[in-house]
């Protein structure tokens, strides 16, 4: 299915899954790790307003760029890197085809 | 034995949780002539909606094509005002005992008891607490200097105070305890930009020009000293530089997050951090009597929608009827045929 994308969650164990989104769902990389049912709580429902689906961007097929509300609540969050995201903030397009990440510690895992 | 029981709250249905789901079952139950009481960790009715997004617009509410979460909470309120419902607020519902005469009674963090023939939990996502800086000593200092919360700001006149977070909680309080309470305070921010109001921020802003209270931006807390009571707070900006700060209190206010909390050990099946139920018949839980609707609740094909709590509260206030009266008849009645009928 060409509305198929690859992308690459590396959980807190270390370990990678290789999930397939679709890219017409107009779904989110929370909701993506959510519907796997990966280790990620996404308690503001995509908000951002919890931070529960930080992630870091580990290579190029997603922009660092925040916008204002992910910002704001990356800079009242912990564990934040130069490359953190707020999962829900990724709206999974094509160009995120081959995307990897990892989740950020949580305590609630 | 008598005096206990006149100390307890009594009710029909005692609802855990304040939030959407829960205020409407006051209504449904109103309309069986069911009264409610309800315990929330909030001070203010509402839950989610009312402590994460109040400003943030909802468009699945049935008949709404647009509404505030906040308004929705008021609205809510004014919809179940004709059944007189009361709440323990500001308090969390921790234990829960059945009595010989087949009802339970539920102890608040406080104290407070409630007896009632069912139970509802409406929790939500759980109990709103503190987030918490991951700093490993931090549980050690914990009312020994430091605080989550601020109850009564009096606790602080005259001392040394750093207050950590971006929000308009932090803001006003670092306002407040300069202003008005005579602090040293220090507000400590990992950012140059904060989310609050901007009067907050330009009146912060200007206080700290004026020499009333310190602004550290780009800045963290990383790490904490004492002994029986915190002595400093390490601070650690961007740019590296570290500096070690005596203190007589420390408050990080960085909002709260839900966890389930001590509902998790009432004996209730719960499945990835939700409450079990039978969704098949009334959403009761394995323990007869108590039932779980809303977002707290699981069940093949649980939506977390508010949509479909509103639903769930409404299946369970008949079955509660039938548990609390098994030899009434009852039979479904129309707001449009019957109105609302206060008491």
């Amino acid at each position: 299915m060409e509305d198929l994308i690859k992308i690459t969650v590396i959980d807190r164990e270390g370990e990678a899954h290789e999930l397939d989104a679709p890219t017409d769902m107009n779904m989110n990389l929370m909701e993506l790790c959510k519907s796997y049912e990966l280790p990620v709580l996404g308690t503001c429902g995509g908000m951002a307003m919890c931070a529960s689906c930080q992630v870091y961007v580990e290579n190029d097929k997603a922009s660092l760029e925040r916008n204002d509300d992910e910002q704001a609540m990356l800079d009242d969050a912990w564990y934040v890197e130069d490359n953190s995201r707020l999962g829900c903030q990724i709206h999974l397009a094509q160009e995120h085809n081959g995307l990897v990440v990892r989740l950020a510690p949580s305590d609630d895992f | 034995m008598h005096s206990e029981i006149e100390n307890m709250i009594t009710t029909d249905i005692l609802i855990i949780g304040a939030g959407p789901v829960g205020l409407f079952t006051v209504f449904e139950a109103g309309l069986l002539k069911l009264r409610c009481h309800l315990i929330d960790s909030l001070p203010e009715p509402g839950g989610q909606c009312a402590e994460i997004y109040p400003k943030k617009p909802i468009y699945d509410i049935p008949g709404f094509p647009e509404v505030l979460a906040g308004d929705l909470v008021s609205n809510l309120m004014k919809q179940i005002e004709p059944f007189n419902p009361t709440f323990t607020l500001g308090e969390s519902a921790v234990t829960v005992e059945e009595t010989e005469d087949d009802q339970f009674i539920v102890t608040t963090d406080k104290g407070t008891k409630h007896k009632a023939p069912i139970v509802a939990i409406a929790g939500g996502l759980g109990v709103f607490t503190p987030r918490k800086p991951p700093i490993a000593n931090i549980t050690d200092f914990e009312d020994k200097g430091i605080k989550y919360i601020v109850k009564d700001p009096e606790e602080w006149r005259d001392k040394k105070v750093v207050i950590s977070g971006g929000g308009d909680t932090a803001l006003d309080w670092t306002i407040y305890f300069a202003e008005t309470l005579n602090c040293d305070v220090t507000l400590v921010h990992r950012s140059q930009s904060f989310r609050a109001h901007n009067d907050s921020v330009q009146k912060a802003m200007d206080m700290a020009e004026a020499g009333k209270l310190k602004l550290m931006l780009d800045s963290e807390v990383v790490a904490l000293k004492g002994g029986d009571h915190l002595e400093t707070v390490t601070i650690k900006s961007k740019s590296g530089d570290i500096i070690e700060e005596a203190v007589d209190s420390w408050l990080p206010l960085f909002g709260l997050t839900p966890k389930l909390g001590p509902i998790a050990e009432w004996g209730l099946e719960i499945e990835k951090g939700a409450i079990k139920v039978d969704n098949a018949t009334d959403y009761r839980t394995n323990r007869p009597g108590i039932y779980a609707i809303g977002d707290v609740n699981t069940y093949p094909g649980k939506l977390k929608l508010i949509l479909c709590g509103f639903h769930e509260a409404t299946i369970m206030c008949q079955s509660a009827f039938a548990k609390i009266y098994p030899d009434k008849k009852n039979v479904l009645k129309y707001t449009t045929v019957n109105g609302v009928n206060a008491f």
